[in-house]
């Protein structure tokens, strides 16, 4: 039940965005400080979960030679920035975290 | 002037390429959702309701961890802002249409619609002819075009390529055990989509302040710590862009 309800509150924030300028504009302008604002939305939403996820995948904080997803992470980092492929990056990242678990 | 059944045909092979990429993303989403343990039926509407990918699998990993409603709205909400963006910059374009196109073009308002609807928009506005404001007072021209049924064909390509995609997730999901360390994927997917948008320094201070704060930060209830981290990251961005 509860799940219905965030799903129909975040569909429905969602949905205003995509409407907000298509529907309103003339009547509303998006200031130049708003627009640079909204332009840090996804690198610092992005970096928020990502960092946890791979400094701390157990909830400790955790820099090691044992943490194998930041391992992992860090050369899927390197794949991103060199081949700018989403596919390639995903595929790489996984396969190097399953050897190392394989492995270690 | 070209017909809306060529646009929309020529939205939907615009898109095809972004396909590629979006099926496994969505299926990727099938699966974290159905792993964080939320059940066929709601990971499904979720891919209509919002359809938004990122929010998505954030909206089920919270949920997956038992974070209260109100922090999973906010958190993809905030996700979700960059969406403002794209409606202004598509809005000059769209002025001449009714309401009800207005209202079904918004709702196909993606990161992959947009990319390719606002290229061909801009490829093909009548040179000399002016757009933005000034559009409303001239509804002929460009603006009596059939571009719109352009994004039409690119949004509801993706659209139903985004539903499939979410089933067979769904369906793989069922079936893929824990070991296997699915749920790794969302982090992977994520730094795909943050490295292109480290173009400049400003970027780079967001994304770094936002990565530690939410580091730091992870103790906070609730996981505010990533709403907090975003809104910071958002600031220093501001800051350093301020000063260069």
């Amino acid at each position: 039940m509860k799940i219905w309800l965030v799903m129909i509150a975040i569909g429905l924030i969602t949905y205003v965005t995509r409407l907000s300028f298509i529907l309103m504009l003339g009547r509303m302008e998006i200031s130049p400080s708003l627009k640079r604002g909204l332009e840090f939305v996804p690198p610092a939403v992005l970096s928020a979960i990502i960092f946890p996820e791979l400094i701390m995948p157990q909830g400790e904080f955790d820099i090691s030679w044992s943490n194998l997803r930041l391992l992992a992470g860090l050369l899927a980092f390197v794949v991103a920035w060199r081949t700018k492929s989403a596919v390639l990056t995903i595929a790489i990242g996984m396969a190097v975290l399953l050897l190392l678990q394989a492995l270690i | 002037m070209t017909s809306p059944r060529s646009e929309f045909l020529a939205g939907i092979k615009a898109q095809l390429p972004i396909l590629i990429g979006v099926i496994p993303f969505g299926m990727i989403y099938g699966v974290v959702a159905v792993g964080a343990g939320l059940d066929g039926r709601s990971t499904q509407a979720m891919s209509a309701i919002v359809f938004a990918g990122s929010a998505q699998f954030v909206a089920a990993q919270l949920f997956g961890a038992g974070v209260p409603g109100l922090v999973i709205v906010l958190t993809g909400g905030v996700i979700n802002l960059r969406h403002v963006l794209y409606s202004a910059s598509l809005a000059p374009y769209l002025q001449h249409l009714s309401p009800k196109w207005k209202w079904l073009l918004a709702y196909l308002l993606t990161d992959e619609a947009y990319a390719v609807t606002i290229t061909h928009f801009i490829k093909n506005e009548h040179p000399g002819e002016s757009i933005g404001i000034e559009a409303l007072d001239n509804p002929k021209g460009f603006f009596a075009s059939s571009m719109h049924w352009y994004f039409l064909g690119a949004g509801i390509a993706l659209w139903g390529t985004w539903q499939a995609s979410t089933a067979a997730g769904i369906t793989l999901g069922a079936v893929i055990p824990q070991s296997w360390s699915i749920d790794f994927t969302v982090a992977l997917t994520f730094i795909a989509l943050l490295v292109p948008t480290l173009k400049e320094r400003a970027s780079v201070g967001a994304a770094l302040t936002a990565g530690l704060m939410a580091v730091l930060m992870a103790g906070i209830p609730y996981r505010l710590g990533l709403l907090i981290a975003a809104v910071m990251g958002i600031l220093v961005g501001l800051l350093v862009e301020g000063r260069t």
